[in-house]
This record gives structure tokens, C-alpha cells and sequence, in this order.
């Protein structure tokens, strides 16, 4: 064989390309006019919103086509300065793409190990000064610093103490007790059982006393939600069906799983769901989870009526409702 | 030389009298900047941070970080007269009566959106290029933090104007602090200064949304930048371009106007969306109760994935000697996050590991030429891909007509088969890739010209490929996986064995390889 | 100032409001026509029993049983009222052309008179709620938007969503959008239940709640878009999906041009 057959070689950085600015000067004149129309753009943008600010008034709505009938000062504020940025961006760009110069640069990389030399006396300096410190003979020295870096970080954590109270029994009592009414959310009044037909829901709060508030600590915790089914539809143990009053079965509507709003009642399956996380609650068999992330079912609120035939709590909550937590105890 | 020149001339003297820069001035101002446009992906990000800076502050003149109850009497009548926080009615406040206030908004809540995207894919250009290599291993670290810290800050930020759909967010922030074993409902009461929701969260988170985080991000983003400028960029393989330099356009002028031009267009192309499209129109949502919910109630894109796998979960609770851990919160929520953001943090070290290299490296791979690397990053993608839609699964149940249980269980499953699957196609694929460009080399480029032989048969033209194109597709190399010797010369065991068994199997899996061309191969193909 | 509140009033308010206007007007001459009936005198009444009877044997006995009785495969009918006939019929849910999860809003098979007519019939067999009649749906002057959002928000956005565009049930169940949902149907709803929907009875929502909660659809319906497109108002997904569609397509399209090489 007479051709020599080489591994393949780096070519070389390929020939720079003139582009047309570079070489026709009527091309440069081109370029140049772009640029500088698109800078006019900019300032057009400009104008626009300086007069949409004081032309356009805040309760214009145009129609457009996709986006339907739009508040016109909105829009138009908004393309204006959107114009004014975009352009100057595009000219700038344009300006240094067919303007600025375009031969590609080539610099040498340095590596940023340190030659040899440098980097033993570095390291043997760290070595000597770390050995003046002392820090490996005087062993007493380290141990106390040791100790006092320690507890230094405790101060910031005992100095945020009062960040907050302690949880006590917050997260396992609610307002509910023995006798209180369920009124409407929002509204505040009372509800009899035949007030709900079969099939429907209430979504319900403790009554308050007169002078109480209500915050949203306490909604966070006592909203409850009523369902009224038919009592044969039930698949409830004793003592459960005995916290039912006529059909009617209350839960905590705050999810056990993270604590959204479970108020999303099928009356067909009877079952809950949870728009968050889609834990899925079926009411008949006393909350029990039957699809999605949710382990425990919604607490249940036994219900029963009063004197004057409104819906009162019997009892308080026999668990914590809302979200686990550690000292939670089933 | 114009006045113009003489102008600059003397600007630059003025300088150099006082600082003395004149050296360090001109080394920067003609450093070189390799010019693609997968360079750009992390200036957006930077450019979204400087617009989320400049809107933010827009929107701290007007707004109250306070959960102090009051009755709404502004210009929406649908809300007229309703109970809210003054955080929330300050936000309706800005929407309705500040002028330009929805667009700021809107361009603030839109710009916080392009900056974790912009990460993301920043992220992926790097991860898939390997440009984490040494010595950029802490460059990588800083933009895993970025990316973590940009999750928070964007979750407080929405969480800012206390309207339903953020209300929910908080509450299901505060149940994964309050499932946290031991400390959790301590924690909870402290960072919400007693019960869910108190009066306290909003002033707080504001404070940190405000002032801390964005503090961090600004040390955080100048250490990224400063090490990329005096790690000076990388660059693609291709001609000319090598290990040891860098082949671009000069800072000043042409890459002055191009960034400088680059952060007007990310500005222009975010007050853009701000105008045209709608972004939590927090109006529709109404003020936070805990007692409502909407449909749909789903966080932002970056935090998408977390609800999904928190939504996938199954219903896992321990109840123990009195005591409750949630593993349907802390699995999805806290550990399976943790493993995978401190896999992604450590990802440089464990590859060096397994490749047993620790050169520099300022040439980029072509994606095909990391089987494995490539390989892992589809999987990890696929297993957030799968994760983000089940956080969706509602908007896609009711939009594809689907059930939500269908998707739910698609995504169980899917979350563990498909990932696996991704690897071993995507490897595949790559391997394939390195086969083809082989066979470009060896073989040239089919033309599409066929040709009848003498015999009859047809053939089909080839055309060898140009030398640029022939050195881009053979430049990169082949390293042999690890020898990890058992025994070592004298005959005895080391130490670590089963260590260096699995270190040497996964070296072998990494090395695998189609052989780029030789010298050999191309001697062959001379004899037919 | 309160120029939200005046937006509907402007009138610049553009063609989408006319739009608006004469559908409401229509609406609201479709509600009268429909209520006129319990005007009907004794013998046209039970004529139009008669015919809702024969419309139901022809229609509705197959599943519904031929007294209304009920079946494997529907309800009974005895007692659910004429409110649910004409809710069920008028928004053409029934009769049910695809049995696989829900009854879905069509156009209605049969006329208004018919419709009547079955709910006539339906009414006749046992008591049930009955069809609101026009001068009690009056909305915009009875009901309080504000009042209405509040309860909306309550009782219903968990399943129509926060700006009442429906959302997803169980088992592909879903609640529908309530945009283009006539008053008296939705009102209907409300105190029948229909399908998945719960009832919520008068005592725990009242009747002026209920036209709060109409007002305050209604309202949601009419508002134009003060912020740019909507996005479909569901929430966070559709911003996310525009994010890596348009804004980081446009970025990067601006990205690619800018490093390419000008000719």
C-alpha cells in the first residue's frame, strides 16, 4: 500500500466566514438600519404604555380572539413595557451578531492546580501553622473548645423559645362538648334533622356562646360536616350507629391525612373524597379509608338532638381530628 | 481616532488612576465566551432572579404581611364586605387599585415560574453534558441549593397572599412538620406561633421570602458566577476547540451586548406573559378559611412532583407504645426527596468514583458518549415526570376523561417500572447513537444516489464525511472500566473487597462502549 | 375606587357582554314560558299528566319501570319531584344515552312543553320539590354576590372548583362546569341532588342563599378577563404547562437565534 492510512486528527479551527456586513458595505448600511429600527420598536413600546397610562381608563375591556374580553389597560400597559424591553434586548443582540466583530477568539486555559513547588509549600505552611496553633498537643485547649462550640448553638435555639406556645392539648381537644349545637357554615343556625332530607349534607361549626369569636384556629379544627343517608344504609357497629341520629352522620371535615377540607360528598357511593390528596372516606362504613394516602378514618362526632330538637353534639371527639402527629396516640 | 475612542480612553485612565485595575480590566474585558444557545439556559434563570428582585420590591410597598382580620371594602364587589386578612386584602389591593399592580404581580409570579424552569433545564444541559466534572464539583453543589432554595422561596411566596388556594398549601405544609417524629408538632407550634393557621405564619414567611432567602440566593448566585468566570466556561467539542482552551467571542464588546441584550429580551418575553396570560387571580380563590377547599387544589409546577408522590403514597401509619409516625407524609414528603436531592448534590463525586478519573475536564460529552450517565438522568427525569403528573391527575382525569383511581394506580405502578425501563432504553439508544456515528465515519454518508454494478446489483452511494465532522465524532474518549485487583501483588486480600467488587461492576456497566474508529479500523476498511 | 364593580355596567364592555345579555334574556324568557305552568287549569293539567305518561311509558319505562317504580338499572322515581324531571330532562341528562359512569349535559331530547309534561306526571305520583317559579329566581336583585361566594366557596367549590369550572370525582366521576348553567337549573340542583350532588336542603342553605350562590356564578361567569387569558381558571397546572410551552419556548427560541451566526 503506498497511502500511509492516519488516525483521525483535529482539523484545526475551520476558516472564518465573512459575513455579509463585514464585506458589502451596503449590507452594513442593512444592518445597521435593523438594528436601529428595532431600538424604534423599544421606544414605541414606550409610548404605548406612557399612553395607555393616561388615555386608556381602568375599566376598558375590548374583546380579542383566545384571550376573550380582556381589560384593555391591563394588556396594554403590559405589551407596552413588554415592547419596550424585548426590542432594546433584540437590537442589542442584533447589533453585536452582524456588527460587532465575529472572529471566533481562542484562549489558553490555565489548570488551576499550582505548580508543584507552590503547592508543597502551601500545604507544608498550613501544616506548620496548624502546628504552632497547638491544636493537637494541647489537648485541653480543643476539648473546652469543643464544649463551648457545642453549646453556642443552643442559645439561638432557647432564644427562639417564644416563637410559639407548646402544643399541651391544643391538637387533641376542639370546641365540641357534650351538648353543643351544630349551626350552618356560614350562617349560624341551628339545624333540626328533618331540616336535612336524605341525601344531603351540612357543612356545620360549633354554636358559639354570646360574646364568643370564632377564629380560624378554631374553624381549623371544629368543622364538621353532617350527612343525612338512609339508617339501613348504614354498615356501622353499635356503638357507632348509636353516635348517628336518624340517618344523620357527622365527621370532622378537616382530612386525618393532611388536614384539607374533606367536604366532597358523592350521594350516590356515599363516599368522601378529599380534593388534595384524593383519600377517598366511605360515610357508611364510618369514614373508613378505602383509596388513596389517608391511614385513618375522619373522626366521628356523635350526634344527638336537645330539648328543643336541634342537632347537638352528644359527645366531644374521642380522637384528635385533623393530620398525625407524633404524640398522637392511635 | 474618533472623539468617541478618545472618550473611552480616558474613562478607562480615570479608573486605573484610583483602582489600579488596569491589568485585572484587561485580562476580563477580552475574556473569551464560547457562544451556544444551551449557554443561555442559566442566564435566564440569573435574568428571572434580577426581574423577581425588581417586581418583588414593586409589590413590598403596597402589600401587608399581616393576618390581622379585616372587612374588605375595596373595588371587587364580589367580595364586598367579606371577612379576610389584611395580607389578603392588601393583594386585592394591588390587583385592583395600584396602577400596573396586577401586571408587577403577574410578572413577579410568572418570573418565579421561569426561574425554576430555567434551573431545570440549566440543570439537565449540565448534567447531560457533564460539565459538573472537576473542578466544577462545587459549582454543581451551589446549583443543587439554588434549585432546593428556589422550591422554598417560591412555595413562601405564593403562600404570601393568604387566599384559598395558598391557605391549603400552608396547611399541608404545616401537617409535614407536625408528622416529623419527636419534634414535629413543637416545630409546628413554633413556626406558626401556636395552632394552625394563628396570626403569626405570614409576617414570618415574609421575612424570609423578603430578606433571608433572597440574601442567600445573591451570596449563593455571585460565588456560581465568579467561579464560572475564572473556571473560565466550557465548551462542545468540535474543531479546534480542546482541553486546554476556549474558543468563543471577546466579553467586550460582543458578549456585553449579547447578555446585556439577553436580560431585556427574558424581561421583555416575562412582562409579556404578565400582559397577556393570567396568573392566580387570587380574587376567584377568596380569602382562606380552613373549613373550604376548591377542586383542583394543586401547588405550583416545581412543587408538583412532591404532591404527586405524596398523593401516590399508600396509607402507611405506624401506631406504636402511644406514639404515631405517618409514613403516607414523611415517605413522599421528606425522604424519598431527601435521597434523591442529595444523590443529584453528590452525583460529581459518585461518578468520579466509579470512572476511577480525576482529570479536569472543560470539553463537553456528547450526551451518546456517557451511556450511563445519560442513562440515569432519563430515569431520574422519568421518575419526576411521573411524579409531576399525578399531581395533576385531577385536571388530567376531568380534561382526558380518565378517573382519577386509573391515573392514581397507573402512577403506583408506573413510578417504580418505568424509570428502570428508561435506563435501559435510553443506554440502548446511546449505544445505538455511538453505532451509527461509526458507521458515519467508517462508511461516510449515504447519499441516496444508487448505483448499478456491473453484476446488476445495486448499490447505494456513499460520501465520506468532512474532517470537522469526522474529528467531532472520534475525539472523545474511551476509558477501560476500573482493574480493581482482589488480591494484590504479594497475593493478599485487600481490604474493602465487596467494595471494590461493586465499584468495579458499575465501572464496567459505565464503560461500556461501541469502540469509536482506529487507525486499525480504518486500515480494514482500506483493504475491502 | 370601584371600577370593577362598574365593569359590567361600561360600555365598552364589548360584543361578549351583548352575547351575555341576550342569553340571559333568553334564559330568563325560557324560565317564564317553563313556570307558566302551575297556572294551568285543572282539566289542562290532567291532560298534560296524560301526556307526560305516555312520554314516559315511550321513554323512560325501560329502565324507570312502568310506574316509575324503579329498576336494576335506574332509581325510582316516586317522589324526587318535579324539579328533578325538569333539571334531568331539560339539560337533556336523561334519558341517558351512555350508561358507563355519569349522565352528562346534551341537548335535551325532548321540548319544553314535554319537559313539563313528565314533570307533571313524575310530580303526580308522590310530593317532591318542586320547580322554582321565575319570580322567585329573581338572582340579581335578591341575591348578594359576596354572601354567595362565601357559601360557594363552602359548599360547593370542592367539587365545581373555585371558579365553578367542575373538577374530578371518584371513578371518573366529575362535577360539571356551571358556566352557561341556567339559574333555575342549578337552583334545581341544589335541592335535588341529582346524581352524585348531595342535596342542600332550605333550612341549611336558604332560599336567598341559594340566589346568593346563583348571583355569584353568575357573576364569575360575566367576568371578563381582568389579568389576561384565563387559563381555563383551574388553578396552578395550566400556569406550569404554559411556563414550558411559550416561556421557555420563546426564551430559548431567542437563545438559539442568538448564537447562531448572522449571514
Amino acid at each position: 500500500m503506498s497511502m500511509e492510512i492516519e488516525a483521525i486528527k483535529d482539523p484545526g479551527l475551520p476558516a472564518h466566514v465573512h459575513r455579509a456586513a463585514d464585506t458589502d458595505p451596503k449590507a452594513a448600511k442593512k444592518a445597521e438600519r435593523q438594528v436601529a429600527i428595532l431600538f424604534l420598536l423599544s421606544a414605541l413600546g414606550t409610548i404605548l404604555l406612557i399612553s395607555t397610562f393616561f388615555f386608556i381608563s381602568e375599566d376598558t375591556f375590548i374583546y380579542l380572539p383566545v384571550l376573550g374580553n380582556t381589560n384593555a389597560y391591563q394588556l396594554f400597559l403590559g405589551l407596552g413595557l413588554a415592547a419596550s424591553l424585548f426590542f432594546i434586548g433584540m437590537g442589542a443582540i442584533q447589533w453585536a451578531r452582524t456588527l460587532m466583530p465575529d472572529e471566533e477568539v481562542v484562549a489558553e486555559r490555565h489548570e488551576f492546580r499550582s505548580p508543584d513547588e507552590d503547592r508543597a509549600d502551601f500545604v507544608a505552611t498550613v501544616k506548620d501553622r496548624a502546628g504552632q496553633a497547638g491544636l493537637g498537643r494541647r489537648s485541653l485547649i480543643k476539648r473546652s473548645l469543643g464544649l463551648s462550640l457545642g453549646l453556642v448553638g443552643i442559645s439561638p435555639l432557647l432564644l427562639l423559645r417564644d416563637l410559639g406556645p407548646l402544643p399541651k392539648d391544643d391538637l387533641t381537644k376542639t370546641s365540641w362538648k357534650a351538648g353543643t349545637r351544630l349551626v350552618t357554615d356560614p350562617g349560624d343556625r341551628p339545624i333540626r334533622p328533618e331540616d336535612l332530607e336524605v341525601g344531603a349534607v351540612a357543612q356545620t361549626l360549633p354554636e358559639l356562646a354570646s360574646g364568643e369569636k370564632r377564629t380560624l384556629n378554631n374553624i381549623g379544627k371544629d368543622a364538621v360536616l353532617l350527612i343525612r343517608l338512609r339508617p339501613e344504609e348504614f354498615n356501622l357497629d353499635a356503638e357507632r350507629l348509636s353516635w348517628t341520629h336518624e340517618g344523620i352522620i357527622a365527621f370532622s371535615k378537616i382530612c386525618s391525612h393532611m388536614g384539607c377540607a374533606v367536604a366532597l360528598y358523592e350521594q350516590q357511593t356515599k363516599h368522601l373524597l378529599c380534593p388534595c390528596h384524593q383519600s377517598t372516606f366511605d360515610v357508611t362504613r364510618a369514614a373508613k379509608v378505602i383509596f388513596g394516602p389517608a391511614a385513618r378514618p375522619l373522626p366521628q362526632l356523635a350526634i344527638t338532638i336537645d330539648a328543643d330538637g336541634y342537632l347537638v353534639a352528644k359527645a366531644p371527639f374521642t380522637e384528635p381530628v385533623g393530620p398525625s402527629f407524633w404524640e398522637r396516640s392511635s | 481616532m474618533t472623539a468617541r475612542e478618545r472618550i473611552a480612553g480616558n474613562v478607562a485612565s480615570y479608573v486605573d488612576d484610583r483602582t489600579g485595575a488596569a491589568k485585572w480590566m484587561k485580562k476580563n474585558l477580552t475574556k473569551v465566551f464560547p457562544d451556544h444557545w444551551s449557554f443561555m439556559l442559566g442566564e435566564i434563570a440569573l435574568y428571572s432572579f434580577i426581574i423577581l428582585l425588581l417586581s418583588g420590591t414593586f409589590l413590598t410597598f403596597w402589600f401587608d404581611p399581616s393576618q390581622r382580620e379585616v372587612v374588605y371594602e375595596g373595588g371587587y364587589a364580589p367580595l364586598e364586605g367579606l371577612k379576610m386578612s389584611a395580607a389578603y386584602a392588601s393583594t386585592l389591593h394591588i390587583s385592583f387599585e395600584v396602577r400596573g399592580g396586577l401586571l408587577m404581580r403577574q410578572i413577579h409570579h410568572w418570573a418565579a415560574l421561569i426561574f425554576m424552569a430555567a434551573i431545570v433545564v440549566h440543570l439537565l444541559r449540565v448534567y447531560f453534558t457533564g460539565a459538573f466534572r472537576k473542578p466544577r464539583e462545587f459549582n454543581w453543589i451551589i446549583g443543587v441549593g439554588l434549585l432546593t432554595l428556589g422550591i422554598v422561596e417560591g412555595f413562601l411566596g405564593y403562600s404570601l397572599p393568604d387566599d384559598l388556594l395558598s391557605g391549603t398549601g400552608i396547611r399541608i405544609a404545616e401537617a409535614i412538620i407536625q408528622a416529623l417524629p419527636l419534634v414535629g408538632s413543637y416545630l409546628a407550634f413554633f413556626a406558626f406561633g401556636g395552632a394552625f393557621p394563628g396570626e403569626s405564619f405570614i409576617p414570618r414567611i415574609y421575612t424570609v421570602h423578603v430578606l433571608l432567602l433572597p440574601g442567600i440566593f445573591l451570596a449563593l448566585i455571585t460565588v456560581h458566577l465568579m467561579l464560572v468566570w475564572y473556571q473560565k466556561h466550557t465548551q462542545y467539542p468540535g474543531p479546534g476547540r480542546t482541553e486546554k482552551n476556549v474558543v468563543g467571542y471577546p466579553l467586550m464588546p460582543v458578549y456585553m451586548a449579547k447578555a446585556g441584550g439577553f436580560f431585556f429580551i427574558v424581561f421583555g418575553i416575562t412582562a409579556f406573559l404578565g400582559a397577556v396570560a393570567s396568573i392566580n387571580p387570587i380574587w376567584l380563590y377568596g380569602p382562606y378559611t380552613p373549613g373550604q377547599i376548591s377542586a383542583g387544589s394543586q401547588p405550583d409546577w416545581y412543587m408538583g412532583w412532591l404532591d404527586g408522590l405524596v398523593r401516590m403514597s399508600p396509607p402507611l401509619e405506624t401506631h406504636a407504645f402511644g406514639h404515631t409516625i405517618s409514613w403516607n407524609i414523611l415517605i413522599p414528603g421528606l425522604i424519598v426527596p431527601g435521597i434523591l436531592f442529595t444523590g443529584m448534590a453528590l452525583y460529581p463525586f459518585i461518578e468520579s468514583w466509579v470512572t476511577g478519573d480525576k482529570r479536569e475536564h472543560h470539553l463537553l460529552d456528547r450526551p451518546r458518549n456517557a451511556p450511563n450517565r445519560t442513562a440515569l438522568g432519563v430515569m431520574s427525569l422519568t421518575f419526576m415526570i411521573v411524579a409531576l403528573l399525578n399531581g395533576g391527575n385531577d385536571i388530567i382525569a376531568t380534561n382526558f376523561h380518565l378517573t382519577i383511581n386509573q391515573i392514581m394506580w397507573f402512577s403506583r405502578i408506573a413510578i417504580f417500572v418505568l424509570p428502570p425501563i428508561a435506563f435501559i432504553v435510553t443506554k440502548r439508544l446511546c449505544l445505538s447513537l455511538q453505532r451509527a456515528d461509526r458507521d458515519l465515519v467508517l462508511h461516510g454518508r449515504e447519499t441516496g444516489r444508487l448505483l448499478r454494478m456491473p453484476s446488476g446489483e445495486f448499490v447505494e452511494v456513499h460520501e465520506p464525511i468532512s474532517p470537522e465532522k469526522a474529528w467531532l465524532l472520534t475525539q472523545h474518549e474511551q476509558n477501560p472500566p476500573l482493574a480493581l485487583e482482589e488480591v494484590d501483588s504479594r497475593g493478599v486480600r485487600r481490604p474493602g473487597v465487596i467494595k471494590n467488587k461493586i465499584r468495579a461492576r458499575i465501572s464496567k456497566a459505565n464503560a461500556e462502549a461501541v469502540p469509536k474508529v482506529s487507525v486499525e479500523d480504518l486500515k480494514e476498511i482500506e483493504h475491502h | 375606587m370601584k371600577r370593577l364593580s362598574r365593569f359590567r355596567r361600561h360600555k365598552a364592555a364589548g360584543p361578549l357582554l351583548l352575547l351575555f345579555a341576550l342569553f340571559t334574556i333568553g334564559t330568563t324568557f325560557q324560565i317564564a314560558d317553563a313556570t307558566t305552568t302551575p297556572a294551568l287549569t285543572a282539566e289542562a293539567r290532567t291532560a298534560a299528566i296524560e301526556e307526560g305518561k305516555q312520554l314516559f311509558l315511550k321513554g323512560c319505562s325501560s329502565c324507570h319501570g312502568l310506574n316509575a317504580e324503579g329498576g336494576a338499572i335506574a332509581p325510582s322515581l316516586v317522589g324526587v319531584g318535579a324539579a328533578s324531571v325538569d333539571f334531568q330532562v331539560g339539560t337533556g341528562r336523561m334519558p341517558m344515552a351512555d350508561m358507563s359512569t355519569q349522565a352528562m349535559r346534551k341537548k335535551p331530547v325532548y321540548n319544553e312543553e314535554q319537559v313539563q309534561a313528565l314533570a307533571l306526571y313524575v310530580a303526580s305520583l308522590a310530593p317532591g320539590p318542586e320547580i322554582p317559579e321565575a319570580a322567585t329566581l329573581n338572582y340579581e336583585r335578591d341575591g348578594s354576590a359576596a354572601e354567595g361566594g362565601e357559601l360557594f366557596r363552602t359548599n360547593c367549590a370542592m367539587c365545581h372548583n373555585f371558579a365553578a369550572q367542575g373538577g374530578a370525582l371518584t371513578q371518573g366521576k366529575y362535577a360539571p362546569t356551571l358556566m352557561g348553567v341556567e339559574a333555575k337549573h342549578i337552583y334545581e340542583a341544589m335541592i335535588t341532588g341529582p346524581q352524585s350532588m348531595p342535596v342542600f336542603s332550605d333550612k341549611t342553605i336558604t332560599p336567598q342563599e341559594k340566589l346568593s350562590i346563583i348571583k355569584w356564578i353568575k357573576a364569575a361567569e360575566a367576568e371578563p378577563q381582568l389579568g389576561g387569558a384565563s387559563l381555563g381558571r383551574v388553578g396552578p397546572v395550566t400556569e406550569g404547562l404554559l411556563v414550558w410551552t411559550l416561556g421557555l419556548g420563546l426564551l430559548i427560541g431567542v437563545a438559539v437565534w442568538l448564537a447562531t451566526k448572522a449571514r
